[in-house]
């Protein structure tokens, strides 16, 4: 059996920018400022990078094809630099190549780059992507945008549990009122503007059940990692060091959009999770992971992810989410940066910026967000649509051998 | 023997009062007050003369097996493509067969659907033929504030002609032409060009209806009083009711124009009115159909004691009876994109249909054939090349299984208010068939307010896209959740 990708990787530095409607800044800027935050962090030369990765997503004509555009924006020195795109897993993505290149040993240093340019097309939410599911699935796909696909899951949630589809619109208001509240006491937050669970039940509806307020912010962004061996982040003089302890990626097979599904659960989240906690050494998620940033595109995707996650029971979360189980006072802290809801969601940039989170978490920089000494945090991203998706999974830690 | 073996209809859902249409528009042409009574019958965005006339053509062969069609004719003024077989989309939508069948399309004049029905009778009275459907169907779209707008509506018509189980016995046609023209249509115009009305209607419907009949029963030795029902289309209630006079027509006998719930369909008005009578026809009864335009063309049939044992799926009355009120009049407008309602950016989006693949997927799409898994007997959409079922997995060892004709139940759903629609909320979701299946696919013809997961579904035929650079339609199969 594979060993796994536990310790074998430590993370040597990150940045990340300030999210939010960055009108004055291209694709090229944002790169630059995650990556001076980050090799500022790293302590070492740019001409050390050996490798990079490019994470982005949605509409290849923001950067273009090709990882030209990190390569040309960074001004690396014509080093292999590579573009992954896996919908909202990009970012994640991006860190697995680098991460993987490490462990390996074909290089030492590699860096893992996401960033994405949504305020550039001119109207809301997520760009149009009729054009991006593929010539056969053009041909007959419903005129389903984001949200609306997202909304579904609510529908098949209640019928799962029998409930009413308001219940479950409780604690997803629940879920946004809380990443409010923490995205308020972040300064690089798109959205800052703590909330009542009143304003977001009667916030707009964008899709049944989902009003604005359940959806999160589309924003510009960028954020970065540069990872190393821990021998060599030690050499480095790095005395508190981070540690990659699990990565997991699952996709959908086509059993939930073609055969058996209750439209309650991903099976995706459910399966990477799992092999995480395998690969972490994890045996109790609930009691062990210290804090997480999940994949929160609306609120139903994150009450249904933390029964995904093994942390709440099936058909529990919206008990535990009431409960303030996951608030940033609570025993598991969820989102404790705003999360996609209020940190914002440039697609190829959102895994990094968790990422980004739990690192700081670790090292003890997160201010008044500061949770106290957390362990494991755990990251996950839910690419593409629920009937058919992308998970991520990462799991990072102190490195304690 | 040769004649109908199975007659069907359809007549979309949204019903606009004309009263509406009055209060709407009066101020600007007050003469269409003169038409206050009843409704039209209005299809919704989503659909057009092709899809309209595959829900007739479901209706007439409802548990009909497809594969013994031979020829498919569609009629209608209003096909979606000037150069494509309007009549092999339906076709594909009802899963005919490929090979052995000849499509062909009837146009350009409204009294088409007749000529289609006669030249199906005569080639399968020929023995040269030996099952044709005969669909026929119209969007009639109009101006604002006209009188075309008062008197049209949609809707769409299907008979299934053949020699076995004949349930109504054609008896023999007649036809007249005549380049008489009281309305027309120039190539590439969105609207018909009408000249005056009191001609139209003396000189034209009141003197070329008698003239035809008088012919065909001179030609065929039969008397008017041979006939139980006869049918003819005329929009002019008035008018209609004097041809019967001047007949010596029973007004009993005289079958109802729909002027009052449906409005004149165009080339689909003589079928529909014939499937209509149909419903109502006992073993024995003769019945006289007439299609009107630049001439007309008169058939005359026999119902048989096979009449007793067919019902299309709905029937006319059934269709008449699934009414909803459309009672925004800038809706209709919208539907028929007579006013310029923004759908925004997000709305632009227009990517090009590959042909290469609408072929390789014609089945799929066209007619949402699914694949039932040999090994594993899983029914399955959309077709990839291995067995969907995880415990399967087997490399295509398929049998075609179609979906179309499936009822299923909601899986789940949702109303999308940001996806671009000239009708939202979009509604969308998954169903799951019967005996197994599933997709995710567009809802129509529902109120998001009365959906809940559970409630039965069927599937209907439409329009999915229309491409107005290209001058593309694309269709697809939608939910019709039943509450």
């Amino acid at each position: 059996m594979a060993s796994g990708i536990k310790d074998k990787v430590a993370i040597l530095g990150m940045g990340c920018t300030r999210f939010g409607e960055r009108w004055n800044d291209g694709p090229d800027e944002l790169m630059v400022e995650a990556f001076r935050e980050c090799i500022e962090d790293a302590g070492i030369d740019k001409n050390e990078i050996e490798a990079a990765w490019l994470g982005t997503c949605f509409d290849e004509v923001m950067v273009g094809k090709s990882a030209l555009s990190l390569s040309m924006a960074l001004r690396l020195p014509n080093v292999s630099v590579t573009r992954v795109e896996n919908f909202c897993a990009s970012g994640t993505e991006s860190f697995r190549g680098a991460v993987y290149a490490v462990a390996s040993g074909a290089c030492d240093i590699a860096l893992a780059m996401g960033v994405e340019k949504l305020k550039d097309i001119g109207y809301g939410g997520l760009p149009e992507f009729s054009t991006a599911i593929g010539t056969a699935n053009s041909l007959w796909f419903p005129n389903c945008t984001a949200p609306g696909a997202f909304a579904m899951l609510a529908s098949g949630y209640a019928a799962r549990y029998g409930l009413d589809i308001m219940d479950v619109k409780k604690s997803m208001a629940h879920v946004s009122v809380k990443s409010h509240a923490n995205g308020s006491l972040n300064e690089k937050a798109h959205l800052r503007k703590p909330v009542t669970e009143e304003q977001v039940l009667n916030s707009p509806m964008i899709a049944f059940p989902l009003g604005l307020f359940d959806c999160c912010g589309v924003s510009d962004g960028a954020a970065c990692a540069i990872v190393t061996t821990p021998e060599i982040a030690r050499s480095l003089g790095k005395k508190d060091i981070v540690s990659v302890k699990a990565l997991q990626l699952a996709l959908s097979n086509g059993t939930e959009i073609a055969h058996k599904w209750d439209g309650a659960h991903f099976v995706s989240t459910t399966k990477a999770s799992r092999d995480a906690y395998r690969e972490a050494g994890i045996r109790n998620p609930r009691e062990e992971i210290s804090m997480m940033e999940v994949h929160d595109c609306f609120s139903i995707t994150e009450v249904v992810t933390m029964e995904d996650l093994h942390i709440s029971e099936r058909g529990r979360a919206p008990h535990d989410i009431l409960d303030g189980f996951y608030d940033l006072q609570g025993r598991l802290p969820c989102q404790p940066d705003g999360g996609l809801k209020c940190f914002g969601h440039p697609i190829g940039a959102s895994g990094l910026r968790m990422i980004y989170e739990m690192y700081n978490q670790l090292l003890g920089r997160a201010g008044s967000r500061q949770i106290r000494d957390p362990r494991y945090g755990l990251t996950h991203n839910l690419g593409g649509l629920p009937m058919m998706n992308v998970c991520s999974i990462a799991i990072v830690g102190r490195y304690e051998q | 023997m040769v004649g109908i073996t199975a007659y069907g209809g359809y007549i979309p859902r949204y019903r606009l009062s004309r009263m509406v249409i009055i209060q709407n528009m009066a101020w600007y042409f007050p003469v269409i007050m003169a038409v206050a009574g009843g409704e039209k019958a209005v299809a919704n965005w989503d659909e057009d003369s092709i899809s309209m006339a595959v829900a007739a053509a479901r209706d007439c062969m409802a548990g009909k097996d497809r594969g013994t069609l031979d020829g498919v004719f569609f009629a209608s003024t209003t096909m979606p493509f000037a150069d494509r077989l309007n009549a092999g989309i339906i076709a594909a939508a009802v899963n005919a067969p490929e090979e052995g069948l000849m499509g062909a399309d009837f146009s350009a004049c409204l009294k088409a659907g007749t000529t289609a029905l006669i030249s199906a009778l005569e080639a399968v009275g020929s023995g040269k033929k030996g099952s044709v459907l005969v669909a026929a169907s119209d969007l009639r779209k109009t101006r604002m504030a006209t009188l075309s707008e008062m008197f049209t509506g949609d809707g769409a018509g299907a008979l299934l002609v053949g020699s076995d189980g004949v349930i109504a016995k054609f008896l023999g046609s007649y036809s007249s032409s005549y380049d008489f023209v009281d309305h027309y249509k120039g190539y590439g115009k969105d609207y018909d060009y009408l000249w005056e009305e009191r001609w139209v209607r003396d000189e034209g419907y009141g003197k070329i209806i008698p003239l035809a009949i008088d012919g065909f029963l001179k030609k065929h030795g039969m008397a008017i009083k041979d006939f139980d029902k006869v049918v003819y289309p005329c929009y002019y209630t008035g008018t209609h009711r004097e041809i019967a006079r001047k007949l010596g027509i029973d007004p009993s006998r005289v079958q109802d124009n729909l002027h009052n719930v449906c409005g004149d369909t165009g080339t689909a008005h003589p079928l529909l009115m014939l499937a209509a009578a149909l419903e109502g026809a006992r073993p024995g009864d003769r019945l006289l159909l007439v299609g009107f335009g630049q001439g007309c063309d008169v058939l005359g049939f026999e119902a048989t004691d096979g009449i007793r044992d067919f019902t299309p799926a709905r029937g006319i009355s059934g269709s008449l009876a699934a009414r909803v009120d459309l009672a925004n009049y800038q809706k209709y407008t919208k539907f028929r994109d007579l006013i310029a309602a923004d759908l925004g950016i997000r709305g632009e989006a227009n990517p090009n249909t590959s042909l290469t693949a609408l072929w390789r997927k014609r089945k799929t799409i066209l007619g949402f054939m699914g694949v039932r898994c040999l090994k594993c007997g899983t029914p399955q959409f959309p077709v990839q090349p291995l067995c969907v079922n995880p415990d399967c997995g087997a490399y295509g060892q398929f049998e075609d299984y179609p979906f179309s004709d499936r009822q299923g139940t909601v899986a789940m759903f949702t109303g999308d208010l940001l996806a671009p629609s000239v009708d939202p909320p979009a509604v969308y979701g998954i169903v799951e068939f019967d005996g197994g299946g599933r997709a995710f696919v567009d809802f129509t013809d529902c109120d998001l307010n009365g959906i809940k997961v559970g409630m039965p579904i069927t599937m209907s035929f439409r329009k999915r896209s229309k491409d107005q650079a290209r001058g593309f339609t694309g269709y697809f199969w939608k939910a019709v959740p039943k509450g």
